[in-house]
């Protein structure tokens, strides 16, 4: 095993039951991200690549095969370590934002240190760090429903920051975006991917995809291409600004 | 609205345990005047005739009965009297004023059965009765008849034309009005016409439990009949009432009552607690999304029990502390009222007063209110630990 490769995965099989049929969602796929690497996984919807996300993300379990993140084997575990490793390993972003209604950007952000016992004031002091630098300063104070798309989605990114985790989970970040805004989003995101942070984007927009190194196309339940991107450019615009 | 069911309960709790409380004070108030261990003892006429006596006799009680019961019952008696009573025979004047009041002959021990309150100046004292002193005590009612504003102390009052000095002024504290004399019971035997003669003895025994009290009773009424021939299965020609055992029946017929009332008080709560649950799921349904997003962040199913019943707890308990302070607002309302009422017209205090929920009442209230927050709090919150963040999330 390599010992610089934060996601692999090997022999990987999911079936959900559905009544008295189950349905094989993953059949058998081996992956191997290496740190630091920017991949997009595509497919058309049904093609499991949601459920691979969710087994990646510890947020569903997998049936059979191996699953080591970042050299660490992943079984079925209870909730309550599979939420610490959550905390610390990985970020979420989703389609749809998922930010809390009733809190607003800051807490938002601070969130997931709350999880990991940090105190009220220390949070929201990062949190503030974090909204900064993704220009949301601010906004720190408005709640999510008075924020466009593409600030909530800038918001949803800093609360996945801030726990500094190994891997980002994208999950069609851009999908409720324009393209203009999408292209922003992009640019943040390959610019955490700078950061030495891995970033991993589920997406079916082949733009978004060729702004990756890797894309990884699923195909019935298998892995259908894995083919590194021979046109990814890095980003050179400084919109997150790195401290 | 989500709390108002557990609001309703407390107030309706802290309502139903006040009245009990009022209740029982008010039934306290009525033996407040009396030693709570005292045996009244009356005679009658005989309904058996007995050992060649003829049924419908008179008893009548004398010194020499009062001398026995002092010798014989010496271990178990610590206060006994005679009771000369002469029924509002006695016209009492004060200058041009004057009246018709119960007029009683008594011992200075008397004071520790019968207990009134000394507003003015002594009671009856050993002194009195060895010289046969014509000194009288009054009560408050008489005084004020009598005298209106002047000082009583060292006045002469004349009973059936005969100066006595007044030398106490008194109030019974459980009937105020009462308009009465009390004298020494040797003075009153002598001035009218008594003789040895008494109507009433009264006893306060030394027992502490009502069996004790029972046991003395007995044995007091077995030597009375003795002493006046009266058929052992003459259930009529002596009556004693036994204080302590009434007031004990009394005193568990309301602590009966406090266990009603905690029953059903529970009982309510119990339906506010259901109404709460309910709504948390509600709530919690509501806030699938937000669980789910807080799961996938990293909380683990523990800290989400803790968010949920945290909010049950403090639904319940501000709802709760609501309920409280209007349920202890209108009891001391009442007992305000109450207080007013009671000192145009006393009775009134003998059956309702005082109506308060103590502190204890209170804190045993919270600590419900807490336990029934966290009852409420239970299944919403399992049912929110067990929320997969997958399907709260893609449930759009």
């Amino acid at each position: 095993m390599s010992n610089n490769s934060i996601i692999k995965v090997e022999g990987l099989h999911k079936s959900y039951k559905m009544g008295n049929n189950a349905l094989h969602v993953l059949k058998g796929i081996d992956l191997d991200i290496k740190a630091g690497e920017m991949v997009s996984i595509m497919g058309s919807s049904g093609s499991g690549k949601s459920t691979l996300l969710n087994i990646l993300g510890i947020l569903d379990s997998h049936d059979r095969g191996n699953y080591y993140l970042d050299n660490i084997r992943i079984e079925k575990m209870n909730e309550t370590k599979a939420a610490r490793f959550r905390n610390n390993y990985i970020g979420f972003i989703f389609q749809s934002f998922n930010l809390i209604s009733f809190k607003n950007a800051m807490e938002n952000v601070a969130l997931p240190l709350y999880y990991k016992n940090i105190s009220r004031k220390k949070r929201n002091q990062m949190a503030l760090e974090y909204l900064d630098r993704l220009g949301l300063k601010e906004w720190a104070n408005h709640l999510p429903a008075e924020l466009s798309g593409g600030q909530k989605q800038r918001i949803a990114i800093a609360r996945a920051l801030i726990s500094k985790p190994k891997v980002i989970l994208a999950d069609e970040p851009t999908g409720a975006l324009d393209s203009q805004t999408s292209f922003e989003v992009m640019d943040i995101l390959q610019e955490v991917n700078q950061m030495g942070i891995t970033v991993i984007i589920v997406t079916h927009e082949n733009d978004i995809a060729h702004r990756t190194q890797r894309i990884i196309r699923l195909r019935d339940g298998i892995i259908g291409e894995n083919k590194t991107n021979g046109n990814f450019q890095p980003v050179n615009k400084e919109i997150f600004t790195n401290s | 609205m989500t709390g108002f069911s557990v609001a309703w309960g407390i107030f309706m709790l802290i309502l139903l345990l006040g009245s009990g409380n009022g209740l029982q004070h008010g039934m306290e108030n009525n033996f407040r005047g009396t030693a709570k261990n005292a045996l009244w003892i009356w005679s009658r006429q005989t309904q058996v005739s007995y050992e060649g006596l003829q049924a419908g006799r008179r008893i009548q009680f004398t010194n020499e009965d009062y001398n026995h019961l002092v010798n014989m019952f010496y271990d178990d008696i610590s206060n006994i009297s005679g009771r000369f009573r002469l029924w509002g025979s006695g016209t009492v004047t004060y200058k041009d004023q004057y009246g018709d009041y119960d007029l009683e002959g008594v011992r200075p021990e008397f004071q520790h059965i019968q207990i009134v309150d000394m507003l003015q100046g002594r009671y009856l004292n050993q002194m009195d009765m060895n010289e046969h002193r014509k000194v009288a005590i009054l009560s408050l009612p008489v005084k004020k008849a009598l005298f209106r504003d002047e000082d009583p102390i060292g006045k002469y009052i004349r009973i059936s034309k005969v100066p006595f000095m007044v030398v106490g002024i008194f109030e019974n504290p459980e009937r105020r009005d009462d308009e009465k004399i009390y004298i020494p019971v040797n003075t009153a035997q002598r001035v009218f016409n008594g003789s040895n003669q008494l109507s009433e003895l009264a006893i306060s025994t030394n027992a502490l439990t009502v069996a004790e009290n029972k046991r003395i009773e007995e044995a007091v009424r077995t030597t009375l009949m003795k002493r006046h021939r009266v058929a052992p299965d003459d259930k009529q020609a002596i009556g004693i009432w036994n204080t302590l055992e009434h007031f004990k029946q009394a005193q568990g017929v309301f602590s009966g009552i406090r266990l009603f009332v905690w029953v059903i008080g529970i009982m309510t709560i119990i339906a506010g607690i259901v109404g709460v649950s309910n709504i948390m799921i509600i709530l919690v349904k509501e806030r699938t999304k937000e669980i789910g997003i807080r799961k996938a962040i990293g909380a683990t199913p523990w800290s989400v029990i803790r968010l949920v019943l945290s909010e049950s707890v403090f639904i319940t308990s501000v709802s709760g502390f609501l309920g409280l302070v209007f349920g202890m607002g209108l009891l001391s309302a009442v007992s305000m009222v109450l207080q007013t009422v009671a000192e145009n017209s006393p009775n009134v205090e003998n059956i309702f007063y005082n109506p308060t929920a103590n502190v204890s009442v209170v804190v045993s209230a919270l600590v419900v209110l807490i336990v029934a927050g966290l009852i409420a709090g239970f299944v919403p919150a399992r049912k929110a630990a067990g929320i997969k963040p997958i399907e709260a999330l893609h449930d759009e």
